[in-house]
């Protein structure tokens, strides 16, 4: 009875691919998509902002214009150099931004091409490329980013490298322990019983199987990438004046803590909206991207 | 008849690591020197409990697990010491079923994909005539074309074994073993698959080397058995031949144990003492002496060979002779 | 049987999962009855509502399910309208359970014996003491091998039938009316499998206890049952003393099903499976009338309009079917 299709009864209802119906639980998830507007607010701010509020974030202005208080010439106020904070707010968040997105999808592309090497080749591979991550692991990162800085000079591509530099060992970790796990799939010994060569094995099968957990940890890593650029920065080792980040402004702002607390407000409130945007999509996706959802 | 496959002495010991260094501190005996021949066009059914290697046994003759002894015959030429990139040719000929319709597909491969992907790796015909081969296979094995876009997670289960079949003859193959194929399945589909696999054996000309526990199932489909004990094969027979004259103790254990589905059916039951031992420290001599109504010290000193009792009926225990006679008595 | 009084009156039984994607209907109306020292066998293919329908009985539903309507009477009372407190006094104690995979319903970290004692101190008003002792014997009784030994033992170090062992003699502990049996062998071996089954029965048999033994396994059924209920997608289909619904099965999925299963004497090897077509419906898109309709070789249009009632065919045979199979089996 072979030639009568099993299915023929089922309701015909419209094939969804696994990214269609990520897409579809990821809408339902409230909090994942108040996160994603007010990303999107936030980015297009940064972006169509400066088109608007034409002002030079690193011109000083003529005259005693220092710690001016908000109003309509500038409705930030200005910073103790005199200059515009709103117009250094926009700039600050196209920097933070770019450090964060380079940094985290940068650290995720090499943790996850070691994460699949180790994990897919096992044995010395493995060994070395594990301890690598290991090592790594147990450097605190500040000192040594210290003595970066003096190496490498201070700036947004030094920063970015640090962030990368100490940034995908997680990912590494989380792809090889994916790919361990399908490795011993049912799915993995059929493509060998068919004759599926290795690297096919890894891009065409283990890498779609891995992007839900990659897509995951970069939004989560971007984030964290901010709040780490934010960090470097505070400590005078990132982005370095006239030039503007989040971070760096915060950095001034702290000896002005108590007489002009709204430049402490602008970088600090923008960095800790955004990043919380960013964990609450993050949390969406990894909800959404259940793999428990789809076998 | 033509021997298709010849297994000779094959073993498969897994190590057990342990240890700071993760060395190897036992072996879990799974396959321990298990000869047979498969013939062309049968099905050749591989029984046994869990623990008794049949699986292991099944994917060590298509090299989908390394033996660690023995030789693996294929088509009169030995496979057994072949790299995985010279084996990568035989792959058209030898394939295999998986027992779970949920692992065994990629979840993120749309069905035609998967079933095409065969004919990719082996670079066979233009992508249109790959094309018309997916559609041909899923129209064979009972799928609707219609639904090569889709992905196996809109599938039940029946039919995600329908895609591993498809996937597994779609080369064309001369050999198929299949690993429990329908013990996944619920008992109105099972039928459905098993009918399958007879009707595609008769149109292809198949060789199965069925891999199961279910001994209604293997006794419907298959013309020879072989039953499986810790690692060693028991008994072999043709399939009426073991169920009207079961020589050896474990098999008659194991066939008055199936439950019949009838309530006026009361067999006298032979119920098995204690559990399986485990495959890493196996009985010494017969494996089934633990657990065996007639053990004797001879059990426990000696191994028993397997020996042709009856013109291709093979049993390997002690008090089981040549014409079928059996001295076995109850110590 | 000697006694023929109602233990558990199962009515109307509704029990829904309210889920993203909609609601699952996966006991949808499931009446039966079990009287004391009776064994009723629940059978049905996966999706049937059957392990719900017992999660239910013990009110272990979790979210998004709920019971929705229908009676539990169990010994009279209602379990629906009993408070948590009460439910926890009947569950082990009055009722007893035994499910598939015995190494997730046993806890790792305590030994087999503490866990046994854990249910009887729960349950019954005695010393520790008394509680090993009683453990022990327990161990004994479902023929577990040195007791003693056992006691101390933690669950990875038994095997899945002694493990499974561990599992009855812990539901055994107070002496249950009702012993709740949830594919209770389906991970076992065929010859471990025997043995529990024979150990099962004797234990019935020897303490008077009525069991609801849920299989997907025709054969199990016709082996342990008195009476046996056959479920499809949430609803009892046929209903009847166990060697009528084998003799004489009523419903076509019935006989579909007795019908498929490879036999072991059948002299016609090789041959086409007199298959049921098609698969079960998905939860979310049941067809209209009677859900075995598309599957049905008997179905006529009545059936694609309406459910048929679940109705007396032969004398206190019960089957959900307007055209119920008139020939018996060995006929066809």
């Amino acid at each position: 009875m072979a030639t009568e299709y099993a299915l023929e009864e089922v309701e015909k209802k419209e094939t969804y691919s696994y990214w269609r119906m990520v897409f579809k639980r990821f809408r339902k998830h409230k909090l994942a998509m108040t996160g994603l507007v007010i990303l999107v607010a936030i980015i297009i701010t940064v972006i169509v902002g400066p088109l608007i509020w034409r002002v030079d974030p690193i011109a000083q202005l003529e005259g005693p214009y220092e710690l001016l208080s908000p109003s309509r010439d500038h409705p930030f106020g200005t910073d103790d150099f005199a200059r515009d904070v709103l117009a250094r707010w926009f700039a600050g968040g196209k920097i933070s931004l770019m450090i964060g997105f380079a940094a985290a999808v940068s650290a995720t592309i090499i943790g996850a091409v070691v994460g699949l090497v180790a994990g897919y080749f096992g044995g010395v591979v493995d060994a070395i490329l594990m301890r690598i991550v290991d090592i790594l692991l147990c450097i605190p990162t500040f000192p040594l980013l210290i003595a970066l800085a003096s190496v490498l000079g201070k700036g947004v591509w030094q920063i970015i490298l640090v962030i990368v530099v100490f940034g995908w060992m997680g990912d590494a970790r989380l792809v090889r322990s994916v790919v361990l796990s399908l490795k011993e799939e049912q799915f993995t010994e059929a493509a060998k019983a068919i004759g599926v060569s290795p690297s096919r094995i890894m891009f065409i099968h283990f890498l779609p199987n891995v992007m839900a957990p990659i897509i995951v940890s970069t939004t989560l890593g971007i984030g964290s990438s901010i709040v780490y650029e934010a960090s470097i920065s505070f400590l005078g080792f990132g982005v370095q004046a006239p030039l503007a980040s989040w971070g760096n402004m915060l950095q001034n702002a702290q000896q002005y803590i108590w007489n002009a607390p709204r430049l402490v407000w602008y970088p600090g409130l923008a960095i800790f909206i955004t990043v919380l945007s960013f964990n609450f999509i993050g949390d969406g996706l990894r909800d959404a991207m259940d793999p428990k959802l789809y076998r | 008849m033509k021997k298709l496959v010849e297994v000779q002495n094959l073993t498969k010991y897994f190590p057990v690591l342990g240890g700071v260094f993760s060395r190897p501190i036992g072996w879990v005996k799974a396959v321990d020197d298990v000869s047979f021949h498969i013939y062309e066009g049968e099905t050749f059914a591989l029984v046994g409990e869990s623990g008794s290697g049949k699986t292991t046994c099944g994917k060590t003759v298509i090299r989908l697990i390394e033996p660690t002894k023995g030789k693996i015959i294929f088509e009169g030429k030995e496979i057994t010491k072949l790299s995985q990139s010279e084996m990568r040719p035989l792959r058209r000929s030898m394939q295999i079923i998986f027992q779970d319709p949920y692992g065994s597909l990629n979840p993120r491969l749309p069905v035609g994909e998967i079933i095409r992907e065969p004919l990719l790796v082996h670079n066979i015909g233009t992508k249109k005539e790959q094309e018309d081969r997916v559609v041909d296979v899923m129209k064979l094995v009972g799928l609707s074309p219609e639904y090569l876009h889709r992905y196996p997670h809109e599938f039940s289960g029946g039919q995600r074994q329908r895609i591993g079949i498809a996937r597994a003859i779609v080369l064309n193959p001369k050999f198929i073993v299949a690993d429990e194929p329908v013990s996944a399945l619920d008992a109105s589909i099972q039928a459905q698959v098993l009918n399958l696999l007879l009707d595609l054996q008769k149109k292809l000309a198949l060789t199965y080397l069925l891999v199961a526990h279910n001994l209604a199932v293997v006794r419907h489909v298959s013309d020879r058995i072989a039953v499986t004990y810790l690692g060693k094969v028991i008994e072999v027979a043709e399939t009426t031949e073991l169920f009207s004259v079961p020589l050896h103790p474990y098999t008659q254990a194991l066939l008055s144990a199936i439950p019949v589905p009838d309530p006026d059916v009361k067999r006298e039951r032979i119920l098995l003492q204690g559990d399986i031992p485990s495959p890493i420290n196996p009985p010494s001599g017969c494996r089934f002496r633990t657990r065996c109504r007639f053990a004797k010290d001879i059990c426990k000193e000696k191994e028993p060979p397997l020996i042709d009792v009856d013109g291709e009926h093979y049993v390997a225990c002690h008090f089981v002779k040549k014409g079928k006679k059996t001295e076995y008595t109850v110590s | 049987m000697g006694n023929n009084e109602l233990l558990l009156d199962l009515r109307n039984l509704q029990t829904y999962f309210f889920t993203d994607d909609g609601v699952v209907k996966a006991v949808d109306g499931m009446s039966f009855q079990i009287r004391k020292g009776e064994v009723l066998g629940l059978v049905g293919e996966s999706g049937c509502g059957k392990s719900v329908a017992s999660l239910s009985i013990i009110r272990l539903v979790d979210k998004p399910g709920k019971v929705v309507g229908g009676e539990i009477i169990f010994k009279g009372e209602d379990l629906l309208k009993k408070s948590e407190e009460e439910m926890r006094k009947i569950r082990g104690a009055e009722i007893g359970m035994i499910f598939q995979e015995p190494m997730t319903s046993l806890n790792p970290v305590y030994t087999i014996g503490n866990q046994i004692m854990e249910a009887i101190l729960v349950h019954q008003d005695i010393g520790e003491e008394e509680a090993q002792k009683r453990s022990i014997e327990l161990l004994k009784l479902v023929g577990i091998p040195e007791p003693e030994r056992r006691f101390n033992q933690y669950p990875h170090e038994l095997s899945g039938g002694m493990r499974q062992r561990a599992m009855i003699a812990m539901a055994m502990s107070s002496n249950p009316d009702l012993l709740i049996s949830d594919e209770a062998t389906t991970a076992l071996d065929v010859t471990i499998q025997a043995q529990i089954l024979e150990l099962m029965k004797d234990l019935q048999k020897r303490t008077g206890m009525a069991v609801l033994f849920i299989t997907h396994d025709l054969s199990l059924v016709a082996e342990m049952a008195d009476i046996v209920a056959v479920a499809y997608t949430g609803k009892i289909v046929e209903y009847s003393d166990v060697r009528s619904v084998f003799k004489n099965p009523k419903h076509p999925y019935t006989f579909g099903l007795l019908r498929s299963v490879p036999s072991l004497v059948n002299e016609q090897r090789k041959v086409d499976l007199p298959a049921i077509e098609g698969m079960v419906p998905s939860p979310y898109h049941m067809p209209n009338g009677c859900h075995f309709h598309p599957r049905c070789p008997f179905a006529t249009d009545v059936c694609r309009r309406e459910m048929p009632e679940l109705e007396e065919k032969l004398p206190s045979h019960y089957a959900r079917c307007f055209h119920p199979v008139e020939v018996s089996k060995e006929v066809v």
